[in-house]
């Protein structure tokens, strides 16, 4: 495996070169997709994009936790979290690409 | 949302460019990030969350309705861990 570790700017980079937009414009572009998905997931919505996966809010129950180092009980709250499921697509491209 | 809605509200926001080059922008991004993982890298979109790529071991599974043993070769999957500030802002903070 090589490795690397893409960033916004690498995004950006490809979108520009993909359409014959500014970088700056770019990378607005980038920004404003995440934060599309980020709104929309913080008003409760899944996230649906074909071919890639499904972004899900769950709602989690309040239960008793414990600090694994101390063995104190500490409650944690009630809270959401967010589950990514990924398509077929993405697994099938991501476990064929990464066979040896 | 699905991905047309998000395209739709990409174009909304910029008039000043073609539905199809909004739709290729946003197309690509995915793309990329598949592109990505599919090499074995990581994509770290601060704030937002993390896409990489785990390997599930070798292991001896069963066939549940024969319970015969099969061989499940080692495989790799795609995996997502959400960013802090997203996090915190599904939980209203």
């Amino acid at each position: 495996m090589s490795e690397k570790t893409l960033t916004r700017m690498d995004l950006s980079e490809s979108v520009f070169r993909e359409v014959g937009l500014s970088r700056n414009e770019s990378a607005q572009l980038v920004e404003s997709v995440l934060t599309h998905i980020s709104d929309a997931l913080a008003a409760g919505e899944s996230v649906k994009i074909s071919s890639f996966g499904t972004f899900s809010v769950r709602d989690k129950a309040a239960r008793v936790g414990r600090n694994p180092k101390t063995g104190e009980e500490v409650p944690i709250l009630p809270r959401r979290v967010l589950t990514f499921r990924p398509s077929h697509l993405m697994k099938d491209r991501v476990a064929v690409g990464n066979k040896r | 949302m699905i991905r047309s809605e998000l395209i739709q509200k990409i174009a909304d926001e910029n008039p000043h460019l073609y539905q199809r080059d909004v739709e290729r922008i946003v197309n690509t991004i995915f793309e990329e990030i598949i592109e990505a993982m599919a090499r074995g890298d990581r994509v770290e979109l601060r704030g937002f969350g993390a896409f990489s790529v785990k390997q599930r071991d070798a292991r001896t599974g069963r066939n549940p309705r024969t319970g015969d043993s099969v061989m499940v070769e080692e495989k790799h999957v795609p995996f997502f861990k959400t960013g802090k500030l997203l996090r915190d802002r599904l939980n209203g903070k």
